[in-house]
């Protein structure tokens, strides 16, 4: 990839500075925490930028076109760094409204999409197309309100194939904490609102209402769709069934849920595990307030809940919670589970039968119906049971 | 037949011994053991009896066959000590065996020889009466032995349970139980469930309010085999409970009755745990709602019965029931949630179905109705009892049911064009009921009995507008009826029940309560010679005439209902007694003029159960003595406002009477010396004493100590204060429920005058 390309599209992602000048901006403290962030950042690279100069001088017997290369890799890197550096001092000066560097072509605020993109088939190897992502997610933005359980469930979507184009995120990606990031000084936002805010720190002209108005949605001629990194996985574009995801975030959720650790752990029960924060907070709105239990351990909110899950795997049964709730401190109602202790189906099943228990179902697919059913169960109670996090 | 380790010299002897004890004990007919058969000395004299009765059929040596299994399971098998008749005719032979017996110097008896099998099959015999084997097991110590191995079925008074060593005692006694009746035993505790550890016990039935989970876990846990729990009643039992009968993999009945505490996680445990499940009755268990029944039509594949009656239960539930490929029989009753709807989404048939019960299932129409044609079409039994209106799109449409057996359609409206439509379906019904419909007239009954010929149950009780024509269709078109009940078909004339005798010969069972039946009607009904069940409460115009014939030709009776007959007097109840020495239960209440000689009679029918004779005030302390001495087998003895019934008529009964359950005391002369007589009935359980005048808070407190298996105290509402707390709290302590009624004396009225305030009412 040429670097030149790749830096002036650096550069046009800068948005114009409007010319109208806000007055009550300038008399704006600098931010001293940002000055020594954007700093940092700034030596970091310069140190990385000292390793390559002191590799290719190290092998001096490089071949002409490698060195030619470097020597381009080097150039970019410095114009970068350039760059932050103008920016970040011309944020320390009021007076100075607009950062000394080329004028751009192109003025509009929101580029076009990478070519790439849009043939949406080889982004991969995209390494670097974090600001494209930018432009992208910022339509979305405001779905980070919604639901995260929602994320999933697009079953009444039925979209033709070739009706929308599929983007695929790299993981490094889609595990990024932040997918807004500030041009001039590299800070890493979630949301494009919280940047935009940012930006305003940045110099008078991103103080304007245009510039803090929310981007316009871009009317794009086809709908947009992702795909899943992961191989094998139904969201993956390669699948036979390819259910594609909605959103950045639906791919978040989903990379996060399905193919990741479960690290967060829930401080009250120390059961429950979650690799989506935002599901670890739902759960704990309700932890320990779950008053159906199944024998496996498993709790629900809702009754009906649990005889669905009762009715579909064979050996488990409805756990009895003790018959005084205890009150805590807090004055919080908590049922203790004896669901194991109370109702012990090791000790009854080995002197009954002879044969040892199991919690797990031994044929848990007896029917075919029992299939569609699971199938079913576990599409639409995706969140609310850990039903799917069993076998 | 073996029979093992006895001396070579005696074979002989022996051989014609055991061919004779056993053609005689299966022959013979013992007269029951009086009285004098008390503790000490029963065990000798039953085996001297028995002995004199060997001893008299030694000399007739019939060919004995040893085909024990087909000796009539109805021979009744008692011990005797009035053994006048044997010591005279075979003085002989009674010789031979004492010297006989004398040679072995009494050591062993050569019942002792007698192989275990053959007792056995002696034993079989037995089972009619408790007693029997009572003095059976009192012969000898091998017979009691024999007797403890042979027992399969316990259902001990509530006394054994007072303390929890007894029942210990009872059940090391009888090792080989299948069946355990705890129902009596108000206080069957953890202690006691966790005593039984029989491993071939099959069911048990306990019905109290003392135990816990632990105990039923406990008794689960070592009566690995039992198929059949019985907890009707057990109101405390909860979800743990459930659990722990949940844990018994091998259930097959369940039945929870009432278990309003019962919620659907202790069903669902249930419902898993015991995947054998048959039957299963949650009648009232008000707890358990589509989530549960649900799961049960989920799991348990093997149903066959389920009762739901009054449970809050929706259409919801409905499809997974659906899915019980032998589900047979399915009740529903006061289902108040089943509506319409419900019956019309049932798509997918239920075509193993044969019975099923909406009665009083109050938004069920015949909309409703009309769509289980297609869905159950298989059923045999139909109960839409107070429910929808019949009319001739119901009718028309259950016409589809080709498999109909019987129908009941109590308490519903009928209309004329409703019931002629259920005589033109092509089905014989076999059973019909129609008690309590209004509606029901001459015109569409007669064209239903017409049709349906094959009638064998028939149930008009309360068609107040049916005249004689419905009765003689009836009888003509209905010549096999076994069973009718008319209870006030106040417009059927009295020769209308004359038809009965000449076309009903098989009735078993038939109701005129409240009927203008005459002697001549009973004449003709005393032609049905296999009666069994014959009710003429107020009926008037009969009289002793009308019974003398009964008593003649319905020598099998076993229930009389005579309730406020009032031309009936001794002459009759003596015919009847005389004829019908079967009788079991017998009505006379209200019948004034009956005397102690009515009792005296009665005291002939041995089988008597059941005797109520309130308002009476001819009868005395002696004619209850009389049936006291005889009927032993009473178990429930009314004898409120007999007047003249006094402390004299309990002691015999205190005595004799080791049967008796319930009795009613109210305003007779008893006193508490009476009272304290009767505190030595071992199993009484219910006992009302209202308005009796002799009766001191002291003596009635001794007197409600010392009857342990107390469960139910009917008293009037000044002893609550005036007994001692601490017994009231004892007695409640052990299960017993007192009732406290605060009802002024009533003078009765003239009968007469009380049938006319009935049909004022009407």
């Amino acid at each position: 990839m040429d670097y030149d390309v790749m830096i002036t599209k650096q550069l046009t992602q800068i948005p114009q500075p409007n010319v109208n000048v806000n007055d009550e901006s300038g008399s704006r403290l600098w931010d001293p925490e940002t000055m020594l962030g954007n700093l940092s950042v700034m030596e970091q690279k310069i140190h990385q930028l000292q390793e390559l100069v002191r590799l290719t001088t190290a092998k001096s017997s490089m071949d002409q076109r490698l060195l030619q290369q470097q020597q381009q890799l080097v150039t970019a890197d410095i114009t970068s760094i350039i760059i932050q550096l103008i920016s970040t001092a011309g944020s320390l000066l009021p007076s100075v409204n607009r950062p000394h560097f080329p004028e751009t072509p192109n003025p509009d605020p929101n580029p076009n999409p990478n070519p790439s993109f849009v043939n949406g088939v080889n982004v991969s190897d995209n390494n670097n197309n974090v600001s494209n992502m930018v432009s992208k997610v910022e339509d979305h933005s405001h779905e980070m309100e919604m639901d995260v359980h929602d994320d999933d469930v697009d079953e009444g979507e039925n979209l033709p194939p070739g009706s929308y184009e599929i983007l695929q995120l790299e993981k490094e990606e889609i595990l990024a904490p932040h997918t807004h990031f500030c041009v001039i000084c590299g800070k890493g936002f979630k949301r494009d609102a919280n940047l935009r805010m940012h930006m305003r720190g940045h110099g008078d002209e991103y103080k304007t209402p245009a510039a803090l108005a929310k981007p316009h949605k871009e009317t794009a001629k086809l709908i947009k769709r992702y795909s899943c990194p992961y191989v094998g996985c139904k969201r993956n574009k390669d699948h036979k069934k390819f259910q594609p995801l909605k959103t950045i975030l639906c791919v978040k959720n989903h990379y996060k849920r399905s193919h990741c650790d479960k690290s967060y752990t829930c401080s009250r029960c120390n059961t429950k595990k979650f690799s989506v924060i935002a599901d670890l907070k739902t759960h704990e709105k309700h932890c320990g307030r779950d008053r159906w239990l199944c024998s496996c351990g498993t709790t629900f909110s809702r009754k009906d809940k649990l005889f669905g899950h009762i009715s579909l795997f064979q050996g488990h049964t409805p756990a009895i919670p003790s018959e005084e709730p205890k009150v805590d401190d807090q004055g919080h109602t908590e049922t203790n589970i004896q669901g194991f202790g109370l109702f012990d189906f090791n000790a009854d099943a080995s002197s009954a039968s002879g044969e040892p228990f199991s919690p797990f179902p031994r044929n848990m697919f007896d029917d075919s119906d029992s299939l569609s059913f699971l199938c079913n169960y576990m599409w639409k109670n995706g969140g609310e049971s850990s039903s799917k996090d069993q076998p | 037949m073996y029979f093992p380790n006895y001396p070579r010299q005696l074979l002989p002897s022996f051989s014609v011994l055991k061919r004779t004890a056993l053609s005689f004990l299966l022959k013979m007919t013992f007269v029951p053991l009086d009285q004098s058969f008390t503790k000490e000395s029963e065990g000798n004299k039953g085996k001297s009896v028995i002995l004199l009765y060997l001893a008299s059929s030694h000399s007739c040596s019939t060919t004995f066959t040893p085909q024990l299994s087909t000796a009539p399971k109805t021979t009744s098998i008692q011990f005797n000590s009035t053994n006048n008749n044997i010591n005279n005719s075979n003085s002989n032979s009674q010789q031979q065996q004492f010297h006989f017996i004398s040679n072995r110097n009494m050591k062993r008896s050569p019942f002792d020889f007698l192989s275990e099998e053959i007792v056995f099959s002696i034993l079989d015999c037995l089972q009619t009466n408790p007693l029997d084997t009572k003095s059976f097991s009192l012969v000898s110590k091998s017979f009691y032995t024999i007797e403890s191995r042979h027992r399969r079925t316990l259902k001990p008074f509530p006394r054994t349970t007072t303390d929890h060593r007894h029942l210990k005692k009872l059940l090391t006694r009888y090792p080989s139980l299948t069946h355990l009746n705890l129902s009596n035993c108000p206080r069957v505790t953890d202690d006691c469930l966790s005593q039984i550890s029989i491993s071939g016990l099959k069911s048990i039935h306990v019905s109290s309010s003392m135990f816990t989970h632990v105990g039923l876990a406990n008794l689960v846990s070592k009566c690995g085999n039992l198929v059949d729990i019985d907890l009707s009643n057990v109101v405390h039992f909860n979800d743990n409970m459930a659990a722990a009968v949940a844990s018994c993999r091998g259930l097959q009945r369940l039945c929870l009755t009432r278990c309003k505490s019962l919620t659907d996680i202790g069903i669902g445990c249930i419902a898993v745990g015991c995947l054998n499940l048959r039957v299963l009755n949650l009648k009232w268990c008000l707890g358990v709602t589509d989530f549960g029944v649900a799961l049960i039509g989920v799991k348990c594949k093997q149903i066959r019965s389920l009762d739901l009656s009054h449970l809050l239960i929706t259409k919801k539930c409905l499809p997974s029931l659906l899915k019980l490929q032998y589900l047979e029989e399915l009740v529903l009753e006061g289902c108040c949630g089943i509506n319409d709807e419900s019956l019309v989404s049932l798509k997918q048939g239920w075509t193993s179905l044969k019975t099923l019960n909406l009665s009083y299932c109050e938004n069920v129409t015949h909309v409703g109705v009309s769509s289980l044609t297609s869905s159950a079409g298989c059923l045999q039994n139909l109960s839409l009892a107070y429910g929808p209106l019949v009319n001739l799109a119901v009718s028309e449409s259950l016409q589809k049911l080709s498999k109909l057996q019987s129908i009941r359609l109590d308490g519903c409206q009928v209309t004329c064009s409703g019931l002629k439509g259920i005589g033109n379906w092509c089905v014989s019904l076999k059973e019909l009921s129609l008690s309590k419909c209004t509606g029901v007239t001459d015109d569409g009954l007669s064209s239903i009995v017409t049709k349906h010929t094959d009638l064998k149950k028939l149930d008009i009780t309360c068609c107040r507008k049916i005249t004689r024509t419905s009765i003689a269709h009836i009888t003509k078109s209905c010549g096999s009826l076994v069973s009718l009940k008319m209870e006030s078909c106040t417009l059927v004339s009295s020769d209308a029940f004359v038809l009965i005798g000449q076309y009903c010969h098989f009735l078993q069972e038939l109701d005129l309560t409240d009927n203008d039946v005459d002697d001549e009607g009973l004449k003709s009904v005393s032609r049905c010679s296999e009666l069994t069940v014959l009710k003429l409460g107020i009926c008037l115009n009969i009289t002793d005439e009308g019974l003398i014939f009964i008593g003649n030709g319905c020598q099998k009776l076993i229930e009389l209902d005579l309730y406020r007959s009032i031309g009936v007097t001794d002459k009759g109840i003596s015919a009847v007694a005389r004829g019908c020495t079967t009788l079991e239960m017998i009505n006379i209440s209200y019948c004034e003029n009956i005397t102690d000689s009515a009792l005296i009679s009665l005291s002939n029918c041995c089988k008597l159960n059941t005797l109520e004779s309130r308002g009476c005030p001819l009868i005395t302390s002696s004619g209850i003595k009389s049936i006291a001495v005889r009927c032993k087998q009473l178990a429930k003895l009314d004898i409120k406002k007999c007047i003249n019934v006094n402390d004299t008529g309990m002691i015999p009964l205190a005595h004799f009477s080791q049967n008796l359950r319930q009795i009613n005391l109210s305003y007779s002369s008893v006193t508490d010396v009476g009272l304290l007589y009767l505190a030595s009935l071992g199993c009484l359980q219910s006992l009302t004493i209202l308005h009796v005048d002799g009766l001191t808070p002291s003596g009635l407190a001794v007197t409600l100590l010392g009857c342990g298996g107390l469960t139910k105290v009917k008293l009037q509402s000044l002893f609550r204060t005036s007994l001692p707390r601490l017994v009231l709290e004892n007695l409640e302590a052990r299960g017993c429920v007192f009732q406290w009624r605060d009802k002024v004396f009533q003078a009765e009225l003239d009968p007469k005058c009380w049938k006319l305030q009935t049909e004022d009412i009407e």
